[in-house]
């Protein structure tokens, strides 16, 4: 278990949130010559970077191995702060065929994150004190970085009556969410707020107005009206975005509104936030890169919930990183099972996987071509846990050792080499991306090597 | 040439006029006594079909057994697909007969195409959910130009339920491709968003429908009739069915079927020599003939031991 104090910038969550993973060794390890970005931090420079006993002892050059280090070569590679991302599905209990513990945070690891939120829709879902217990413990023994989890709002996630809260926030949950369905009833969702009072953690919310959406299996758009599919409007999500932040200011509440696909999403949060409502939201890469374009395909790795939407959409969610009305990147990684995934597309569930891609993508296709700054990227995509009292990682000297080594120059195939993940319905499988995550130290401990780079590395 | 025909998209206009050209000699050996030709002896043609369907199953059957091919029909119903097959498992299953050809019905959008993915056989799109149904826009040119001679610069009106309708999709392809100018019609509820993106205009009442020359009325379907896409089935019919009043003297008349008698046509113009309907099925035949020999046996043309030379173009058998 790892206590994780409350960050004092951005987040609204109470003191108390706790991630578990699998018991490790605390690293002793000396990065050589690599060119460390940390924005928070202030930190832009080429030069080593010393781990002792899993903590960033000193940064500086030249500097000497303590006895019994490890040497790294990372010349010519990015170390980064790792990056948490608030929104991934474990599939743990239930479909553990799709993904487990070890294996989705073994992805997460690969894609250079040190820690990650999971969602509790599963089956069970995560919507009692028992139920979440015996998760944590799960991790304690399985998970490689640390994970924390969130629970249900609803029991069963039905949107009627409020889970047992107080005992779940005591037992660990990071915060609530019904994620895969809104609270689609606003009388719920105030309650809900209302009892925030007494449990503290932040409602966490899949926006989404049920009637709107409907069957709909893709963005209702141009592509839509060709294909003969059913659309899902923007306004199903911008809707009830508006009316989700309207219910926390009346209550004077916290949420985190996740998976935004809509420029009118953003223009909502904007407004929010502009009127001092407490609110934090995420994107994911899949929405930052592709949109309902992809789908004329037909290929089920494009169909998720929210939709790709149109090219506006994606410009004004790209704006909205950029300015920071859009907090954090969350994948959203979703595993699903290749058969389910070989149905046609109206049949196949929605959902792709992303913790392996999320940084190569956003690096290929958003900072290669100058469309967002490298250092707002790493901001971002470190920036996930702040909403829940999970502080950004950072390289600053006497902070735990989180980072991320990657090799800004390496091209790879998605896919080719197969998936750390126990699921391979990847929105990029397939492409060709530029950069690559080398090596991560998650908490104190490498939680991953690629194995090329282990064998290049010096002992 | 290309091995399958999954949407009117695939096809270019020069290969529109090709198919349409066949099944013209084709509709010459249909009006012989012996309507059968060589062309696909030993081959083997397979229907699998997930929907109900009379028209397109029956005469893609007579298309087939007309070229000389093997055929067999797969229906859902009585099938392994009762049992829970997927799609995937149905088709390398037939694939392992080594059919010539797969036509495929399916209520999903794609399935086509997922089956062009798993076999080495030719894959014809029978309809897919409410995407695509290639043939019956194939079909429809096929009987319009006949009647009207060209194609081009027509203005063809396609009125009712075109939210859901595949005809409506390939036909709205096909019009704009052979040259013809293509209006929309229906409830605003029935009308796709951002439909115009297909190069279609839209209209939600008739009071335009004189500038048509030919009207293509889509079928309301019972489920549609109620609930919140539309009012009422009175209220469908008083402003959007087509009736003796509305269409003008010189105006053709054309229906996919089956027709919803006092829904979307009234009586008068269904049984009128303007409206084509019954040519339509008519033409059902020699345009999946046609289709057939483009994707079997036409351009990129097999061994001549599975064509021989004197089926090039079609003789009685």
């Amino acid at each position: 278990m790892t206590p994780i104090p409350t960050s004092d910038n951005g987040s609204h969550a109470r003191p108390g949130t706790q991630l578990d993973r699998v018991a490790a060794p605390p690293a002793t390890i000396l990065l050589c010559g690599a060119r460390l970005l940390d924005p928070r931090a202030g930190i832009d420079q080429k030069a080593d970077l010393l781990v002792r006993q899993g903590r960033i002892a000193e940064v500086g050059d030249e500097l000497a191995p303590p006895d019994g280090a490890e040497l790294v070569d990372a010349g010519g590679l990015h170390a980064f702060p790792g990056f948490v991302d608030p929104h991934v599905h474990l599939r743990t209990p239930g479909r553990e065929d799709e993904e487990d513990i070890d294996s989705g945070t073994r992805a997460a690891a690969a894609g250079g994150f040190c820690a990650i939120l999971a969602q509790p829709n599963t089956d069970p879902a995560v919507d009692s004190a028992p139920v979440l217990r015996s998760l944590r413990e799960r991790a304690r023994a399985e998970a490689r970085i640390p994970t924390g989890f969130l629970a249900a709002i609803t029991v069963s996630r039905r949107g009627e009556q409020l889970t047992e809260m107080a005992e779940l926030a005591a037992v660990g949950a990071v915060g609530f969410t019904d994620d895969g369905s809104p609270v689609a009833s606003a009388g719920v969702l105030r309650q809900a707020l209302q009892y925030q009072r007494l449990a503290g953690r932040p409602l966490v919310l899949h926006a989404e107005d049920p009637s709107l959406s409907g069957h709909g299996v893709m963005h209702e758009g141009a592509m839509s009206a060709l294909l003969g599919l059913t659309g899902i409007p923007s306004a199903a999500e911008s809707t009830m975005v508006a009316r989700d932040c309207a219910l926390a200011a009346y209550e004077d509440g916290f949420i985190h509104v996740q998976h935004i696909s809509a420029r009118e999403s953003v223009d909502a949060i904007e407004r929010a936030k502009a009127v001092g409502t407490k609110v934090t939201c995420e994107v994911s890469p899949h929405h930052l890169l592709l949109t309902d374009e992809a789908v004329r395909s037909l290929h089920s790795n494009m169909k998720m919930n929210p939709p790709l939407r149109s090219e506006d959409d994606r410009r004004a969610l790209i704006e909205g990183l950029r300015s920071g009305t859009i907090d954090c990147v969350a994948t959203d990684h979703a595993p699903h099972a290749r058969e389910e995934k070989e149905e046609p597309f109206e049949l196949a569930p929605m959902g792709v996987t992303g913790l392996e891609t999320a940084f190569a993508a956003l690096h290929t296709g958003l900072v290669l071509p100058g469309v967002i700054d490298l250092g707002i990227l790493v901001g971002r995509m470190t920036a996930g846990g702040e909403p829940f009292g999970v502080p950004a990682p950072s390289l600053a000297p006497g902070s735990p050792a989180n980072v991320c080594l990657a090799d800004l120059d390496a091209d790879w195939d998605v896919g080719e080499a197969g998936y750390e993940s126990r699921s391979t319905n990847c929105a990029f499988d397939g492409r060709r991306l530029t950069g690559r995550v080398r090596m991560t130290i998650a908490d104190g401990a490498v939680a991953y090597r690629e194995r090329s780079f282990a064998l290049g590395a010096v002992a | 040439m290309r091995r399958h025909l999954l949407s009117v998209d695939d096809l270019s206009r020069a290969d529109i006029e090709r198919i349409l050209g066949r099944a013209e000699s084709f509709a010459e050996v249909s009006g012989r006594e012996i309507k059968k030709v060589p062309t696909l002896r030993g081959r083997t043609v397979i229907n699998l079909f997930y929907e109900a369907s009379t028209r397109t199953s029956s005469s893609f059957e007579l298309a087939a057994k007309r070229l000389s091919a093997d055929f067999v029909s797969v229906k859902s119903s009585g099938s392994a697909v009762e049992k829970g097959e997927s799609l995937k498992d149905t088709a390398q299953t037939l694939s392992a007969y080594d059919p010539a050809a797969i036509v495929i019905r399916s209520p999903q959008a794609g399935a086509a195409a997922l089956v062009a993915r798993w076999t080495r056989a030719s894959v014809i799109n029978a309809g897919d959910g409410k995407h695509e149904h290639p043939t019956q826009a194939l079909l429809d040119l096929y009987t319009l130009r006949r009647r009207a001679g060209s194609l081009d610069g027509l203005r063809i009106w396609i009125v009712g339920d075109v939210l859901h309708s595949r005809v409506a999709r390939s036909n709205i392809l096909a019009f704009t491709r052979m040259g013809c100018e293509v209006t929309v019609c229906g409830p605003p509820t029935l009308i796709p968003r951002e439909i115009e993106a297909l190069d279609c205009e839209v209209r939600y009442t008739l009071d335009e429908l004189g500038e048509a020359d030919a009207v293509y009325a889509l079928r309301m379907q019972r489920e549609r009739m109620t609930g919140s896409f539309v009012p009422s089935l009175r209220e469908y019919a008083a402003q959007y069915q087509i009736d003796g009043r509305r269409l003008g003297p010189g105006q053709l008349l054309m229906h996919p079927g089956p027709v919803n008698r006092g829904v979307e046509l009234a009586a008068e113009v269904i049984d009128s020599p303007q409206a084509l309907i019954t040519e339509q099925v008519e033409s059902g035949v020699v345009v999946r003939m046609a289709v057939l020999y483009e994707l079997l046996a036409g351009g990129g043309a097999p061994s001549a031991a599975r064509v021989p030379a004197e089926a090039e173009e079609p003789q009685p058998a």
